[in-house]
């Protein structure tokens, strides 16, 4: 900048006075090659609309799929099994292999994400060629490609191993009723043998939970003695050994129990 | 008006020559998608930026519900989702725009990597690209925790084991993140949710005002 003698100031701050200001017109772009254009106002317009189009795309995916909640954290649950996002599934698929886990957890956790990390940080000064083409410098394309299709395995492997609906089952938001223990169907209930299966609260164990089941307490008496079988498979097994009577008030309290 | 404005305004502070560098920095034909269309690869730098953008002004709209206690920060989530107005959008967006900034920044990354655009003079460039890919991975691990409920909890613990693998200082990462050796609780949450609300979005910022700094300086790599 030009600096010294017959230079004007606005005032006593260090901006020089207008008539050594840079003009405010934008350059000439027919002097650069091709179609080159201007960023402000030309390119940012046709950028706007890309921009547009994807964002329709993200609101319909938001509106399509409401984001997942799963119960309140239990860390006394160890039964639960453990799944990351999406995107960190073929690092913890890594760790599911022998070589990478147990006494060898650290090859899996540690030095193969840190090595890859590391290779991918460094990546200008280990191919210090001049060529840019990938089919010109064959060893990072290869690489490249390699690391890419061990994501995309690890992450279909992981998938493919995955229960998702034992997942589903586990983090499902319980609701908590008040069970009045004092009512006769209650105390019948927990005489039998359901108590043992679908829990002190009626809130589920081995077998779900009772409370807003929607049946009528002719398929709930129904259900207690026969069992459920489905495709060939026992899921209950007929549990029901006492009255009629009993089985009557029983299964009246229980088809009664909405959630809240 | 608008004029007389930008004039009493750059008159006192002379703002013509950044607002110039701003908007006539030339788009070159190969990367403009108007004149090629293969040449939309080279938006997935401004996809990432702009969810970038969406993440943080979400986030901001959750803090105004979200509370990060162990007692009330399930429940406050579940309010957020099921009763505020909205609230189902804007956690929803906060949630899908995690995962869309990672596959956007993914494949902003492989851009880069096959047209050999780390090259000299680049290379600078391309070290805090990959550093900005760890703190929108940092991002997205903290914040899978705040919501309190079963999976974030438990994919937290597989997380904070790994990190506890690390030789020597894996202790230290450990109790660093989780505030205790052994427990995962009260102080793992508030520590994540200062982590993902201040820490990792100053980091962000700083990194992402350098990776613009860099690329006006040198302009975007020429065709192949």
């Amino acid at each position: 900048m030009h600096r010294g003698k017959g230079m004007k100031f606005v005032g006593d701050s260090r901006v020089p006075g207008m008539e050594h200001r840079k003009p405010n017109i934008p350059k000439d772009y027919s002097e650069y090659p091709g179609k080159t254009e201007a960023f402000w106002p030309n390119f940012l317009l046709k950028e706007w609309m890309i921009g547009a189009v994807f964002l329709i795309g993200y609101l319909l995916l938001t509106v399509a799929h409401p984001s997942p909640l799963e119960g309140q954290a239990d860390p006394t649950d160890t039964a639960y099994i453990p799944l990351p996002d999406w995107y960190f599934l073929f690092l913890y698929q890594l760790l599911k292999y022998e070589f990478a886990s147990g006494p060898f957890n650290v090859v899996g956790a540690i030095i193969i994400p840190g090595l890859a990390f590391g290779a991918l940080a460094l990546a200008p000064f280990l191919d210090r060629g001049p060529e840019r083409r990938p089919s010109k410098r064959p060893l990072p394309t290869g690489f490249m490609l390699l690391a890419i299709a061990s994501i995309i395995f690890l992450t279909w492997e992981s998938v493919a191993n995955h229960d998702w609906e034992a997942a589903e089952a586990q983090g499902q938001i319980t609701e908590e009723v008040e069970i009045d223990t004092s009512d006769p169907g209650y105390e019948i209930y927990a005489g039998a043998a359901c108590i043992s299966c679908h829990g002190d609260n009626l809130e589920g164990a081995v077998g779900p939970t009772l409370v807003g089941t929607g049946l009528s307490p002719e398929e709930i008496a129904e259900i207690a003695v026969n069992g459920i079988e489905e495709g060939g498979v026992q899921s209950m097994p007929p549990s029901w050994d006492g009255t009629e009577e009993d089985l009557q008030v029983m299964a009246e309290f229980i088809s009664g129990l909405e959630a809240e | 008006m608008l004029n007389k404005l930008y004039d009493w305004v750059d008159e006192r502070l002379d703002i013509t020559p950044i607002w110039r560098d701003i908007a006539d920095h030339e788009v070159p034909e190969h990367v403009n998608p108007a004149h090629h269309f293969s040449a939309f690869v080279y938006c997935f730098g401004g996809l990432t930026f702009f969810i970038t953008v969406i993440q943080i002004l979400s986030g901001m709209f959750l803090t105004m519900y979200y509370v990060p206690d162990i007692e009330n920060a399930w429940q406050s989530v579940y309010y957020l989702q099921n009763e505020v107005a909205f609230g189902e959008i804007v956690r929803g967006m906060h949630h899908w725009g995690a995962s869309l900034v990672v596959v956007m920044i993914f494949l902003h990354t492989l851009r880069v990597f096959f047209t050999g655009s780390y090259k000299k003079p680049r290379e600078l460039n391309w070290v805090v690209g990959v550093m900005l890919f760890g703190v929108i991975l940092g991002l997205s691990f903290t914040g899978y925790l705040l919501p309190w409920d079963m999976k974030a909890l438990f994919a937290t613990k597989v997380g904070i084991e790994i990190a506890a693998s690390v030789p020597l200082i894996g202790g230290m990462i450990k109790v660093l993140l989780a505030g205790d050796s052994t427990i995962l609780g009260a102080q793992t949450l508030t520590r994540f949710f200062a982590i993902h609300v201040f820490f990792l979005p100053a980091a962000l910022l700083g990194l992402l005002a350098a990776h613009f700094i860099m690329i006006r300086r040198q302009g975007i790599s020429g065709p192949l």
